[in-house]
C-alpha cells in the first residue's frame, strides 16, 4: 500500500469505506478470527466441550488440570521409562517425524532446488528441463500419492509391479515393503514432498540467481576462480536472503504436512506427523479437546516460522 | 577451432548428465502412472508397467518352444490351427497341454522330453495361445480403466464387459447418466468444478473490493486494519477446522458446496486483500484523479478502472486459488465428506476401500491431474507467478 494517502478530490460518505471492506471484514471475522479464538478454548475442555478439560484427569495418572489435553497431546507417544526409551520413542513420534521431515525435505528441496536453478542456467533446454521440475506443483499431494505409492508397491508374493521393488528384486535383493518398514517408510514419504516441492525452490532460486549481476561473476572467473569457487564465494552469498526465505516456506509446509500421510500410509507403522494425528483425534475418535490441543500446539511452533515469512515478504514487496 | 568446440562440449557434459538425470527420476514416476492407467487391469496386477514396451508374455516361451514346428502364426501345420479358438477353448488349464506333449505323433514323441517347457512356462504358452486366439480379450492398450473410474465401477470385472452381459449392479443404468453417479470419479469431477470456481470468484471480488478501500479511500485506522488483516495469513486452517464444523452443524451448511465456499473465502482473503492492495495501489495516481474530476463514482472507478488494470494480478491470483482449491484435500474431507464428493476425496477413498486396484487408481489420479496440467502447460507463466506469490498462505 502507497504510504500517501487517498485522492482527496472525490467526496466520500463516511460508511463508503466500510461498505466496500465489509464483505472481507465480516468473512474473516467469522471464519478465521472468531474460530481461531475458538480453538483456544476448546483445547482446554474435554472430549465434547461440556467440561473442563481438567474433569477428564485419571486417578493415579499424572494429570495437567485444565491443560490436560496438552499433557495427552505432548506426552501420550513418549515413553519416559528411560532416557533410551524416551529418545526413541520421541523419533517415531509425530513430533519426531515432523523433525525427520524438516530436516530432510527442507534439505533436500533446497539443494535439487539450488542444483537444478545453477545448472539449468542458460542453457539451450533450460525452460523444458525447468517445466519439468516444476510440473508436479501442478498437482494435488493426493495424485502424487497414487503416483509414488505405486513406484512403493509391494507384492507378498510373486512379480513386482512396483518399480523400486522390481529394481531390488532384479538386483537379487528381497522385496521391501516401503510403507510399513520402518524407518524406510517415512524417508520414503518424504521423497514424495521433495519430488513435490523441488521445483518450488528451484523457481524461486532462479530467479534470484538470475538478479546476480554477471560482471561480478564474470570478473571472478577472469580472475581465475573456477566455477565451485564462484558458486561458494559469490553466487551463494549473494542470493542467501531468498535462501532464507526458501528454507521458512518450506519449514512451514512441512510442519502443516498432511495429505501425503494421510493418503499413503494413513499415519501407520510410525508415520505418524502432527496434522495427520489432529484430523485421528478431531474426526475420527472426535475428541474435540484433544484435536484442538495438538491443532495450537502445532500453531505454536509454526508461528515464528509465519511471522518471519511475511514480514520478510513484507520487506521484498516494499521494495518492488 | 573443432578441438577447442569438443573439449567444451566434453566439460559440459557432467552438468548435462546430471540435469538429464534429475529430470528423468522426476518424469519416471509419473509416466508410470499414465502409462499403467491405460492397460488392461488384469496385466496391471501380473506387471510391471513398463513391460508395455517389451512383448506380452508367453510369446517368447512359445517361440522357443513351439514357434519351429508350428510357425508364428501357428498354422504351419495345416490340421492342428493352433489360433483356433475353438481348439484352444478346449483347453481350461495348461497341465492339460502337458498330456498332449507325451502324445506320439508320427511314430515320434510330440516333444522330446529335453525339449520341454516346465510348467509355469506352459502356462504362459497358454496365455499366448488365448490371447492370438482371440478367446482372452486382452488389449495392450484400453480406455477401460478410464471408463471404470468415471463410473466408479469397482468390481473384479469391467463396466463395459457387465453392461454387455447385462450383469451390472442394479445402480447402474448402463446409460450416459452412469458417468455422474455418486461413486463415480465423472461425477467428483464435476463437483471439484462446481466447489472451485465459486471459491475462486467470490474471494477476488471481496479482496478486490477491500483492496480497492485501503487503497484509494482515506478512513481511519486504515494501516492498522490493512497490517491486522495481512496478519491473518499466519493462521493455519487447521487452527479453525472445529470451530466451523460446529457452526456448520448450527446453521445445516455441513455437506453443501456454499459452507465450502465461504472457507475457501475466508482463507484466500489475507493473501489476496494484500496482493490486489499492493497492486491497485501501484496504479498511476492522475489516471483516479482526472476520473474523479470527471465526475465519476468510487463505484464506476473500481469497476472501469481498478479491476481491468489489475488483471495481471487477479488472473495470478486465480489460477493459485483455483488450484489450491482443486487439490485440497483436507477441507473437502472435514466440510463435504462423502455428501458431495470432489476428485480428491473419492480418490483418497478409492486407497482405502480399495488398495491395490492400481487400474483404477491410476486412472482416477490421471483424471484428477488433467486440469491442473493443462492450466499448467497452457498458462505457465501466470501460474509460476501465481504459486510464488502465494507461497507464504497459510
Amino acid at each position: 500500500m502507497s504510504k500517501s494517502s487517498a485522492p482527496q478530490i472525490m467526496r466520500q460518505g463516511k460508511l463508503a469505506p466500510f461498505l466496500y471492506l465489509l464483505p472481507a471484514l465480516s468473512i474473516l471475522f467469522v471464519f478465521v478470527l472468531y474460530p481461531t479464538i475458538n480453538t483456544i478454548g476448546l483445547s482446554l475442555q474435554n472430549r465434547d466441550s461440556t467440561a473442563s478439560a481438567a474433569t477428564t484427569c485419571v486417578d493415579g495418572e499424572p494429570c495437567w488440570g485444565i491443560f490436560e489435553n496438552y499433557r495427552y497431546a505432548l506426552t501420550n507417544e513418549m515413553n519416559f521409562n528411560s532416557f533410551g526409551d524416551f529418545v526413541s520413542s520421541f523419533l517415531s513420534s509425530s513430533y519426531g517425524n515432523n523433525l525427520k521431515w524438516m530436516l530432510l525435505m527442507v534439505s533436500g528441496t533446497v539443494t535439487i532446488g539450488l542444483v537444478m536453478a545453477v545448472l539449468t542456467d542458460r542453457i539451450r533446454y533450460e525452460k523444458l528441463a525447468k517445466a519439468i521440475i516444476f510440473l508436479p506443483m501442478a498437482i494435488s499431494f493426493v495424485g502424487a500419492g497414487i503416483i509414488w505409492g505405486f513406484v512403493y508397491d509391494y507384492n507378498t508374493g510373486g512379480t513386482q509391479t512396483g518399480l523400486l521393488n522390481s529394481i531390488v528384486t532384479s538386483l537379487g535383493g528381497e522385496p521391501v515393503a516401503f510403507m510399513s518398514t520402518q524407518p524406510i517408510n517415512t524417508g520414503a514419504l518424504i521423497v514424495v514432498g521433495i519430488w513435490i516441492w523441488s521445483g518450488f525452490c528451484m523457481t524461486i532460486l532462479a530467479a534470484a540467481l538470475s538478479g546476480v549481476p554477471t560482471e561480478i561473476l564474470e570478473a571472478a572467473r577472469v580472475d581465475g576462480a573456477n566455477e565451485w569457487a564462484v558458486f561458494w564465494r559469490i553466487m551463494l552469498p549473494m542470493i542467501m536472503p531468498t535462501v532464507v526465505v526458501v528454507i521458512t516456506v518450506m519449514v512451514i509446509n512441512v510442519l502443516k504436512i498432511f495429505d501425503i500421510v494421510y493418503v499413503m500410509s494413513g499415519g501407520n507403522f510410525g508415520t505418524e506427523v502432527m496434522a495427520n494425528r489432529m484430523y485421528t483425534e478431531m474426526y475420527v475418535n472426535f475428541n474435540t479437546g484433544r484435536g484442538t490441543a495438538i491443532a495450537v500446539i502445532l500453531i505454536i511452533i509454526v508461528l515464528p516460522f509465519m511471522w518471519l515469512n511475511v514480514k520478510r515478504f513484507q520487506e521484498q514487496e516494499a521494495i518492488r | 577451432m573443432r578441438g577447442h568446440r569438443f573439449w567444451s562440449w566434453l566439460q559440459s557434459l557432467p552438468r548435462h548428465i546430471v540435469i538429464i538425470g534429475i529430470c528423468i527420476i522426476w518424469l519416471i514416476p509419473a509416466i508410470g502412472l499414465f502409462v499403467t492407467s491405460m492397460r488392461h487391469r488384469q496385466d496391471v496386477n501380473e506387471t510391471g508397467w513398463w513391460t508395455i514396451f517389451s512383448q506380452p508374455q508367453g510369446t517368447s516361451e512359445y517361440t522357443q518352444y513351439c514357434g519351429e514346428c508350428h510357425g508364428s502364426a501357428g498354422d504351419a501345420i495345416t490340421e492342428v490351427e493352433l489360433f483356433d479358438p475353438e481348439l484352444i477353448g478346449s483347453f481350461t488349464r495348461s497341465i492339460q497341454l502337458r498330456a498332449l506333449l507325451n502324445r506320439e505323433i508320427n511314430g515320434g514323441l510330440h516333444v522330446p522330453e529335453d525339449a520341454r517347457p516346465d510348467d509355469q512356462q506352459l502356462a504362459d504358452i497358454l496365455d499366448h495361445l488365448k490371447r492370438e486366439s482371440g478367446i482372452t480379450q486382452r488389449p495392450r492398450i484400453t480406455y477401460r480403466n478410464y471408463q471404470d473410474a468415471l463410473v466408479g465401477y469397482r468390481g473384479t470385472t469391467s463396466y463395459a464387459e457387465d453392461c454387455a452381459a447385462g450383469t451390472q449392479p442394479t445402480y447402474y443404468s448402463c446409460t450416459f447418466e452412469d458417468y455422474f453417479n455418486e461413486r463415480g470419479m465423472g461425477r467428483a469431477f464435476l463437483n471439484s468444478l462446481l466447489v472451485s470456481i465459486p471459491a475462486t470468484i467470490i474471494p477476488l471480488l471481496f479482496a478486490a473490493t477491500a483492496a480497492y478501500a485501503f487503497a484509494w479511500l482515506d478512513f481511519r485506522g486504515r494501516f492498522v486494519l490493512f497490517a491486522l488483516l495481512v496478519g491473518l495469513q499466519i493462521i493455519p486452517l487447521q487452527m479453525v477446522l472445529i470451530p466451523i464444523s460446529r457452526i456448520y452443524a448450527d446453521l445445516g451448511l455441513n455437506g453443501t458446496f456454499f459452507g465450502v465456499w465461504l472457507f475457501h473465502t475466508g482463507f484466500g482473503l489475507p493473501y489476496a486483500i494484500f496482493l490486489t492492495t499492493v497492486f491497485i495501489a501501484a496504479l498511476p495516481r492522475d489516471l483516479f484523479e482526472s476520473a474523479y474530476l470527471d465526475g465519476a463514482s468510487h463505484w464506476t472507478a473500481f469497476w472501469k478502472l481498478a479491476l481491468p488494470l489489475s488483471a495481471p494480478a487477479l488472473a495470478s491470483l486465480a489460477i493459485f486459488q483455483f488450484l489450491w482449491v482443486w487439490n485440497d484435500l483436507l477441507v473437502a474431507l472435514v466440510y463435504l465428506g462423502g455428501t458431495k464428493p470432489v476428485l480428491t476425496y473419492q480418490i483418497s477413498n478409492l486407497v482405502t476401500s480399495l488398495g491395490g486396484g492400481w487400474h483404477l487408481l491410476t486412472a482416477a489420479a490421471f483424471i484428477s491431474m488433467a486440469l491442473p496440467l493443462a492450466v499448467f502447460l497452457l498458462l505457465q507463466r501466470y501460474f509460476v507467478r501465481g504459486l510464488l506469490a502465494g507461497s507464504v498462505k497459510g
